[in-house]
């Protein structure tokens, strides 16, 4: 049904964005670490471009892999006498056989059940989605829009009176 | 050009990808001992959510009659946006917070509220 491109572009991009979560794992040291996080944040966003979701994708790369990964490698700037190394504590066994097991259960899921979908990835048909996403952001979801704008701003003021040098002392 | 049926990438193929990238976050945020490390585990869990929202917005019934509208998953995925973002800027604040108190952001060497 597709173009090969589109299958192409997803395996493609499944394997950087999978790649990418395993070496955020595996990787020795922290620096490293924000590093494979934002390609596996590019990764994902090449995902969603597959999707045909234009503005999810350009919003990932911005806030994702600009803003959060910028603020991390800030935190782990400001944090120099703790580890780098990216050491597992006694949890590792169990997080690792929870995270297998629910990959698993979701994948199986996922193949298992006979999904009610009626579109493919007809690349054809597709038009920007910025408009219809900006018309609900506006319309139907206005006030969990402007409750999130309170949210940004109680977030921005409470991250800056936490890190803030007191004076008085 | 088209290809056979049998290698077509469907809605499922999207979900595994979103419960393996939700299945690796648990894993971080569950193993390993820096905070920072923490917080990538757990953003990692949210662009699996992400991913599964976008992918049931795409390949629903909506979007296969209509072309763009409504795209109500589009609009989760915004404010899964929003929230991650103020929750790692706290979440930073918060450790950068403990490690001027206690030159250290190790998860194991917190132990401030262990009876």
């Amino acid at each position: 049904m597709e173009s090969p491109g589109i299958i192409l572009a997803f395996w493609l991009m499944s394997a950087i964005t999978i790649g990418g979560s395993i070496a955020v794992f595996l990787s020795r040291n922290l620096i490293h670490s924000v590093v494979f996080l934002v390609l596996s944040f590019l990764g994902m966003a090449g995902l969603f471009l597959v999707l045909s979701a234009d503005f999810i994708a350009v919003a990932q790369i911005l806030i994702y892999a600009g803003a959060v990964s910028i603020l991390m490698v800030f935190a782990v700037m400001l944090t120099p006498l703790s580890a780098r190394d990216n050491s597992n504590s006694l949890y590792a066994l169990p997080g690792v056989l929870l995270g297998v097991l629910f990959a698993a259960g979701v994948a199986f899921v996922a193949i298992d059940v006979e999904w009610s979908v009626v579109a493919d990835l007809d690349a054809d048909r597709f038009s920007s989605t910025v408009g219809a996403v900006g018309d609900l952001l506006l319309g139907r979801y206005l006030l969990a829009f402007e409750v999130a704008s309170v949210l940004l701003l109680a977030a921005l003021i409470g991250a800056i009176m936490l890190v803030r040098e007191d004076e008085a002392t | 050009m088209s290809v056979p049926d049998t290698l077509s990438v469907e809605l499922a193929h999207f979900l595994s990808v979103s419960g393996i990238v939700f299945g690796i976050g648990i894993a971080v945020a569950l193993s390993k001992r820096n905070a920072i490390a923490v917080l990538m585990g757990v953003e990692l869990m949210l662009n699996g959510v992400n991913l599964a929202l976008v992918a049931f917005s795409r390949f629903g019934d909506e979007f296969a009659r209509t072309g763009t509208d409504p795209l109500v998953g589009h609009a989760f995925v915004v404010f899964v946006l929003t929230v991650a973002a103020a929750e790692a800027a706290v979440a930073l604040a918060l450790a950068v917070l403990a490690y001027r108190r206690r030159d250290t952001i190790d998860l194991d060497r917190i132990t401030l509220m262990r009876w």
